[in-house]
């Protein structure tokens, strides 16, 4: 808690560390328009972009504030239907909302509105279960959150809804990353920005988390983090902190929800179940706790093991005659869980531990234990 | 109306019964670890996939249940030993991790071997059979459930109460650190309670899953959920409040799915309302009230530092 | 670590996308292969590997090119399928076979569709997976034909005054399946009861009460594999009165092995009735019991699922179109696609203006509880 001497010019590794960044949004540009739009890479970064985004928001909470939320799946939900129901055209309704004559949602927004409407959503449900629920402790708490997931899901798929939300069946045809693209009057793609605009829509939105994590309010959590006791005496309100960081981690977290529909081109209740929260909080874990940096790499890396690096081992290989044993459906999944389980075991720092990017650049790991986050 | 009620209280009691059983081991583990064990309920699950591989190699059935119970008494073991104990001075944050990831691996390893196709459970003669009472015809297992239930919590609690490992437990989930120093070899004792927990998730799945046929690697994840949420319920940490709370869940999701037929005879709904949605759901809305309402449960011990 | 991570990025960056082979062609398998589908997925898929088998090359713009399937799982979940569609996109296939299960289907769509790639739906029932777009096609009868079929058959023949229907919450082919049965039972003037149950749920033995509490005649239940063997051993458990009828998934020997000495009445409407073509049969079945793997994904016996006929005949259409494209372009085969017929094992096939089938024949058939086979009913037409 001695960020109060933090100078307020930047320093030499944060600007090293921003020209990174930099480098990398500049990258992926010539990335999309040199290689041909169909490689995993660019399902690899947008889908990397989605769950960064949302493992910063839940590390926001994990690894800050010390809720220990498994809320995840339940405020994506929110936050992509919320989207879908906004986005699909008036045209298309009646197509997707077959069963309920259209729908009872007839306007259209656009697709960034759609997005922070997604947010406020999400953020306004977490208003009313962090009620009830943030007075509990760790692992009751988590399991409050898990279960509001549960019911949140079980809601949306009520028939009785259905006008809104299309009962359980899928909502589909709304605007996707594709439609990032710049087309020319034939269709044909001139400009290439499919991946670019999530990446700058999950940097943009993690760059507003490592602002608030480094302001006043954001000490004020990691105070709360360490010490309940002693943050309330030092005059922090709990309650209202706490709440503010559950509705702010949430209305991110809805965007994420947003991004995944773009990402997934549809969007349905029933995936958004607890494993999908688990998944987010192995790549906090993986990305070290606390670290903003961590959990952006660890969402990559974790999203290009999974759709692309280890798919070899789910095939059958032929070395000559010889068939390579274990190999089949399934088997990367099994080597991944191991790959997990040493991680939470042995190397319970993660990748980053709490460090940022800037202080990979710092000559000597210094006892400060945070630096002023950067996004990745 | 009891006619009407009486088919859906029975599944639920049966149900009910099953949730008692994965219930316990919930609640004796945390008494003693404060750890939400999210494993569990797929240690249950993994104990019905080795039911259907042993019984497929055509072992007997009078040796293939003890094998099965003795596997995943080990099982349950071996995760205290490999993915627990390394953690015990660390943050209870990265135990429950550590168990979140285990469930990961647990399901992903069954997955792999099955080939992620439901398994079809063998059938356990006499339980399997049907038996009719009153206005519901249900399979042997239903009705055999409770007694069983009820005739292995007794035990356990003579268990507790009456013998020395017992003793020691009781202790421990009092005072860690005191007990240590007592000279109880805690170690040992968390064996005993991680090995009693998944005997007892064998039973139950043994009964649940002759009951509901067949077997994936997600089948244990929601009754393992709903019976972490008897035993919240229930007061974590109380034996006879899981398996009470397990009963009342069990009862309570089975007359929602049959609720609308009952308040449409009952004359107070014109048409059904889908209410079977909300079966799942209904569990973890309990679970919330309670949580805001008496975050003890109903016979949990009053210590002001667990919630 | 940065340093890796950076040589892991630019390694990645320099992948290339996959560059076709000279001499081969890619068909993709859009398939479950595991999850709540996955057994109707493999089923779907042998039928494909067999046409493989018999039909190894095809002639393309006068060169030979050997067919190389190339298979994705699609989990049976819409959330698994984009990344299984993708990678099929990514490994350059010209035509994508499936998928088992309508909404994986619809969820993988849109990546098919942006990378111009045609798709040839085998079994995918729900008239959402071709409407709208013209790069999925499909060669079997739709929902609202099925649908029609089975309400015609429950309140005709059998003589049925009130129907429960129950379907999976989410799953586009149950509920769209459980939808156009009861417009038309309600429609020939029968009342229907529809209830929906959870992803994941194994406890049916309530909803077979609330059947019997509302005294249906017929318990429609258009479910998955997986969900159909629990249903039907805990009717036979609670001894249920009312005949079980099912979708073309219950078309299955899982189905047949469940039911099996049960007393149990269970009648499904299907593609293909065993018997209609012994040749092909034959030499399936040969097939099936020299291969141990594909025997095991089969269900352990050789009796022939419709889905495995209806993989056999996708696979055709697909030679068939990457004749007539006379090119490997995805593109040109989905140009060709609309004009393709093929007289298949499970019938003549021609597509209409929305990508479909031209089919207006379902075949009705029942369980034979004591000899464990599928005892045919009916083959029901409807104009």
């Amino acid at each position: 808690m001695s960020n109060t001497t933090q100078k307020k010019t930047l320093s030499k590794e944060q600007i090293l560390s921003a020209v990174i960044v930099l480098v990398f949004y500049v990258a992926v540009f010539i990335a999309e328009q040199t290689i041909p739009s169909t490689s995993m890479l660019f399902t690899v970064l947008k889908k990397g972009a989605t769950y960064a985004l949302v493992a910063v928001s839940m590390n926001l909470l994990n690894g800050f504030t010390g809720i220990f939320s498994l809320g995840q799946a339940g405020f994506m939900l929110i936050g992509a239907y919320v989207y879908a129901i906004f986005t699909i055209p008036l045209a298309q309704r009646a197509s997707v909302y077959q069963y309920y004559n259209g729908g009872i949602v007839q306007t259209t927004l656009p697709v960034f509105i759609a997005m922070i409407l997604a947010g406020l959503v999400a953020a306004f449900f977490a208003f009313l279960i962090g009620l009830p629920v943030l007075r509990l402790k760790s692992d009751y708490l988590a399991v409050a959150t898990l279960g509001f997931a549960e019911i949140i899901r079980a809601v949306f798929q009520w028939d009785k809804i259905g006008p809104l939300t299309n009962g359980s069946n899928m909502l589909r045809l709304f605007p996707t990353f594709n439609d990032f693209n710049i087309r020319n009057a034939s269709g044909e793609v001139t400009i290439y920005l499919s991946t670019l605009v999530p990446l700058l829509i999950s940097g943009v939105c993690i760059a507003l988390i490592v602002l608030l994590i480094n302001s006043t309010f954001g000490r004020a959590l990691r105070a709360i983090k360490d010490d309940e006791i002693a943050a309330e005496a030092m005059g922090i309100r709990l309650s209202s902190h706490k709440q503010l960081a559950f509705c702010i981690s949430s209305f991110f977290t809805g965007v994420g929800g947003a991004m995944l529909a773009m990402y997934q081109t549809t969007v349905q209740a029933k995936s958004f179940t607890t494993a999908m929260t688990y998944e987010i909080l192995l790549i906090v874990v993986i990305g070290g706790i606390g670290s903003v940096t961590g959990s952006c790499i660890s969402s990559f890396l974790f999203v290009a093991c999974s759709e692309w690096w280890l798919r070899f081992l789910d095939q059958k290989h032929m070395i000559g005659n010889f068939e390579v044993p274990l190999l089949r459906n399934g088997f990367r999944l099994v080597v991944f869980s191991v790959i997990i389980m040493i991680v939470v075991l042995f190397f319970r720092q993660g990748i980053m531990g709490t460090r940022e990017l800037p202080d990979l650049f710092r000559k000597r790991p210094t006892d400060r234990k945070k630096g002023r986050g950067i996004k990745a | 109306m009891w006619n009407t009620v009486f088919p859906y209280l029975l599944s639920g009691i049966s149900v009910g019964g099953q949730y008692a059983l994965i219930a316990i081991g919930y609640t004796m583990v945390y008494g003693i670890l404060r750890l939400i064990n999210f494993a569990h309920g797929d240690v249950f699950m993994v104990a019905g996939i080795l039911m259907v591989y042993i019984s497929a190699s055509g072992l007997p059935l009078f040796i293939s249940i003890p094998l099965v119970l003795l596997l995943t008494s080990l099982l349950g073991y071996l995760i205290e030993r490999i993915a627990y104990k390394p953690l015990r001075q660390a943050p209870r944050m990265s135990v429950m991790i550590s168990a979140i990831g285990v469930s990961y691996t647990l399901q992903n390893l069954v997955l792999y071997i099955t080939g992620g196709l439901n398994q079809l459970y063998p059938t356990i003669p006499w339980i399997s059979g049907s038996v009719t009472i009153g206005s519901a015809t249900t399979k042997v297992v239903t009705v055999f459930t409770p007694f069983l239930t009820i005739a292995l919590v007794v035990g356990l609690v003579q268990l507790i109460n009456h013998t020395k490992i017992g003793m020691a437990m009781r202790a421990v989930s009092k005072d860690f650190e005191t007990s240590q120093l007592m000279g109880i070899n805690i170690n040992r004792v968390i064996s005993v309670t991680f090995v009693i927990g998944s005997f007892l998730a064998g039973v139950g799945s043994l009964l649940y899953f002759s009951n509901y046929t067949t077997v994936i690697q997600t089948s244990g994840a929601m009754p393992g959920l709903k019976a972490f949420v008897a035993a919240v319920f229930g007061g974590i940490g109380s034996i006879p409040g899981a398996v009470i709370g397990a009963f009342i869940i069990g009862i309570a999701e089975n007359i929602i799915k049959g609720l609308d037929i009952i308040l449409f005879r009952a004359g107070l709904i014109a048409k059904p309302l889908g209410l079977a949605t909300f079966s799942d759901a209904f569990t973890f809305a309990l679970l919330i009230i309670i949580l805001a309402v008496k975050p003890t449960g109903l016979f949990g011990e009053k210590t002001t530092d667990k919630v | 670590m940065k340093k890796l991570l950076l040589a892991v990025l630019c390694l990645a960056l320099l992948i290339p996308a996959c560059v076709l082979a000279d001499g081969t062609v890619k068909i993709g398998v859009f398939e479950p292969a595991s999850g709540d589908s996955g057994a109707g997925g493999k089923q779907e898929i042998l039928g494909m590997q067999y046409a493989n088998k018999e039909c190894p090359t095809v002639e393309i713009g006068g060169q030979t090119y050997n067919v190389e399937l190339v298979y994705a799982d699609n989990g049976s979940s819409t959330d698994k399928a984009p990344s299984a569609a993708q990678q099929l996109v990514s490994s350059g296939v010209s035509v994508v076979l499936g998928s088992y299960g309508s909404g994986v289907s619809i969820a993988g769509s849109k990546y098919f569709e942006e990378a111009k790639i045609p798709a040839i739906g085998a079994t995918c029932t729900n008239p959402q997976v071709t409407a709208g777009n013209s790069h999925y096609f499909r060669i079997c009868f739709l929902d609202p034909f099925q649908g029609t079929v089975m309400a015609t058959y429950a309140y005709k023949e059998l003589g049925a005054k009130v129907a429960y229907v129950l379907a999976e919450l989410g799953n586009d082919y149950d509920v769209g399946l459980a939808h156009y049965f009861q417009e038309t039972f309600e429609a020939l003037g029968g009342q229907v009861i529809s209830d929906t149950f959870p992803t994941g749920t194994s406890d049916f033995t309530s909803y077979l009460t609330n059947a019997a509490m509302y005294s249906a005649d017929v318990f429609f239940c258009p479910v998955s594999i997986a969900y159909s063997t629990q249903i039907i051993e805990q009717a036979a458990g609670q001894n249920v009165t009312f005949p079980i009828l099912g979708g073309d998934t219950l078309d299955s020997n899982v189905v047949v092995n469940a039911a099996r000495g049960k007393n149990v009445n269970i009648t499904i409407s299907t593609f293909y009735q065993e018997g209609a073509n012994p040749t092909f049969e034959e030499g399936f079945k040969a097939w099936l019991n020299s291969d141990s793997e594909a025997l095991t994904n089969n269900g352990g016996n050789d009796m022939i699922s419709a889905v495995s006929v209806m993989g056999y005949d996708a696979y055709y259409t697909a030679i068939e179109a990457l004749k007539a494209a006379g090119s490997t372009e995805g593109a040109a085969v989905m140009a060709a696609l609309p004009s393709v017929t093929l007289n298949g094992v499970s019938g003549q096939i021609t597509f209409d203006a929305t990508g479909d089938a031209v089919r207006n024949s379902a075949f009705i058939k029942s369980v034979d509880t004591t000899t464990g086979d599928w005892k045919f009913i009916a083959e029901q037409t409807v104009d």
